[in-house]
């Protein structure tokens, strides 16, 4: 496509993909209960209903953000991060760190060069690990669902207490003073200067990196949303409603710390998470106790600890897991309390 | 010419040396292409994200997969 095309293309779109989602609900009622004959409140009725309405939502919302957080990604790499982030003070460091963690692409196979990167150039070890709490947590993916299924209210509450649990760990981790559990060799790795210049892009050469996004993040992660989706549609038909408020209600004090363990070795990626929380929630689970899981499954993975290893002792990565796990837990408790 | 493929042996990385070799085939360019997965190594050329291709030791494309033809514009140039 030639530059301008794919400035227009996308522009054309945009009405026909407003009219689609603001009619989604009117569509799927038609389908679900003219076009198919169902019976109004039977349990398959609802369970096909929640499907047909949220997999299309979602995956509507998903394509046309991840379009353009491929083009905003343009402007963050992790070198200009690492750039930003030298010869600040430490808190407005975490502070900083954990922002741009949201933003700059990330992934956890470049988890060792990054940390690498930043520990090397003289970014503290506190500020570093404010950057691997939030990058995870709060990614582009988790938003987005968190918006499709929650509404603008959890979402902000989940970015919000989200970046205060990467601040303050990465903070709390800075003044333990913890950098006799680096593996030696990391401090000895010498980085070579890459001579690799920032290309100059023009706009029209940053829509690519949205296109390849939509085709790379929704390509891999659209079996997650349709199985998180099926799992919750399931629930939401044929589970009775209160059927979680025994144990994962506010009165069930132990659930925050149960479902933060548990969520620790789950590993999930926002887009199955999500669905099935918010059924959990549905279902009778507070907030409180949801959020502190999800956080869990997506900011606390198995994977992810086990890439660290290489260039993190066991004690530094089980004070990094508890450190943040408390965090969770507080968040957890401060919403079962306020709600 | 010298290739060589900075990556820890992530997917992103082994598709990024099929894609390389498949362009050096196709237009029958003459280069030894050699994957680089220990990662001191890796930093030695100053990237923090992975996968990257090097020509000749300089840093052509890091972090990102790019497409058979972009392969092949660095290549030939």
């Amino acid at each position: 496509m030639k530059p301008n095309r794919k400035i227009v293309f996308p522009l054309l779109l945009l009405p026909v993909w407003y009219l689609v989602y603001q009619n989604l609900q009117p569509m799927t009622d038609w389908l679900v209960d003219s076009q198919l004959g169902l019976t109004k409140g039977l349990h398959l009725t609802e369970t096909l209903r929640f499907f047909v309405f949220e997999f299309p939502k979602v995956m509507l919302l998903l394509t046309l953000i991840i379009f353009f957080v491929g083009i905003i990604r343009t402007y963050f790499t992790p070198e200009r991060t690492r750039k930003a982030l030298e010869g600040k003070k430490t808190f407005t460091a975490n502070v900083m760190a954990a922002t741009l963690g949201i933003v700059t692409p990330f992934c956890s196979c470049s988890a060792i060069p990054l940390f690498l990167g930043f520990v090397e150039s003289g970014v503290p070890l506190g500020v570093t690990f404010s950057f691997l709490i939030a990058a995870p947590m709060i990614n582009e993916v988790a938003i987005i669902l968190l918006y499709g299924m929650f509404g603008w209210k959890v979402t902000v509450i989940y970015i919000g207490t989200g970046l205060v649990i990467a601040i303050l760990a990465g903070w709390v981790i800075g003044l333990l003073k913890l950098e006799k559990w680096v593996e030696p060799w990391v401090y000895q790795t010498h980085i070579g200067e890459s001579g690799f210049e920032e290309e100059k892009l023009s706009f029209a050469n940053r829509i690519n990196p949205g296109y390849d996004a939509v085709k790379e993040i929704v390509g891999k992660v659209w079996i997650y949303v349709a199985l998180g989706i099926l799992v919750g549609a399931w629930a939401h038909g044929y589970v009775p409603a209160e059927f979680m408020a025994a144990l994962m209600g506010k009165s069930a004090w132990y659930s925050i710390p149960l479902s933060v363990l548990i969520g620790i070795p789950l590993y999930s990626n926002a887009a199955g998470i999500v669905p099935i929380v918010s059924v959990l929630i549905e279902k009778g689970a507070s907030l409180g106790t949801a959020l502190a899981f999800m956080m869990s499954v997506i900011g606390l993975s198995l994977p992810e600890m086990v890439i660290l290893r290489k260039v993190l002792k066991l004690p530094l990565i089980f004070t990094f897991i508890g450190i943040v796990g408390i965090g969770i837990m507080i968040v957890g408790y401060l919403f079962n309390y306020i709600l | 010419m010298n290739i060589k493929i900075l990556g820890t042996g992530c997917p992103k990385c082994k598709t990024l040396e099929k894609m390389t070799r498949e362009v050096v085939e196709k237009n029958r360019i003459d280069a030894t292409i050699s994957k680089v997965e220990d990662i001191m190594e890796i930093m030695r050329y100053g990237i923090m994200s992975t996968p990257a291709l090097v020509v000749d030791e300089k840093v052509e494309i890091k972090g990102r997969v790019p497409s058979l033809d972009e392969i092949k514009k660095v290549l030939m140039k």
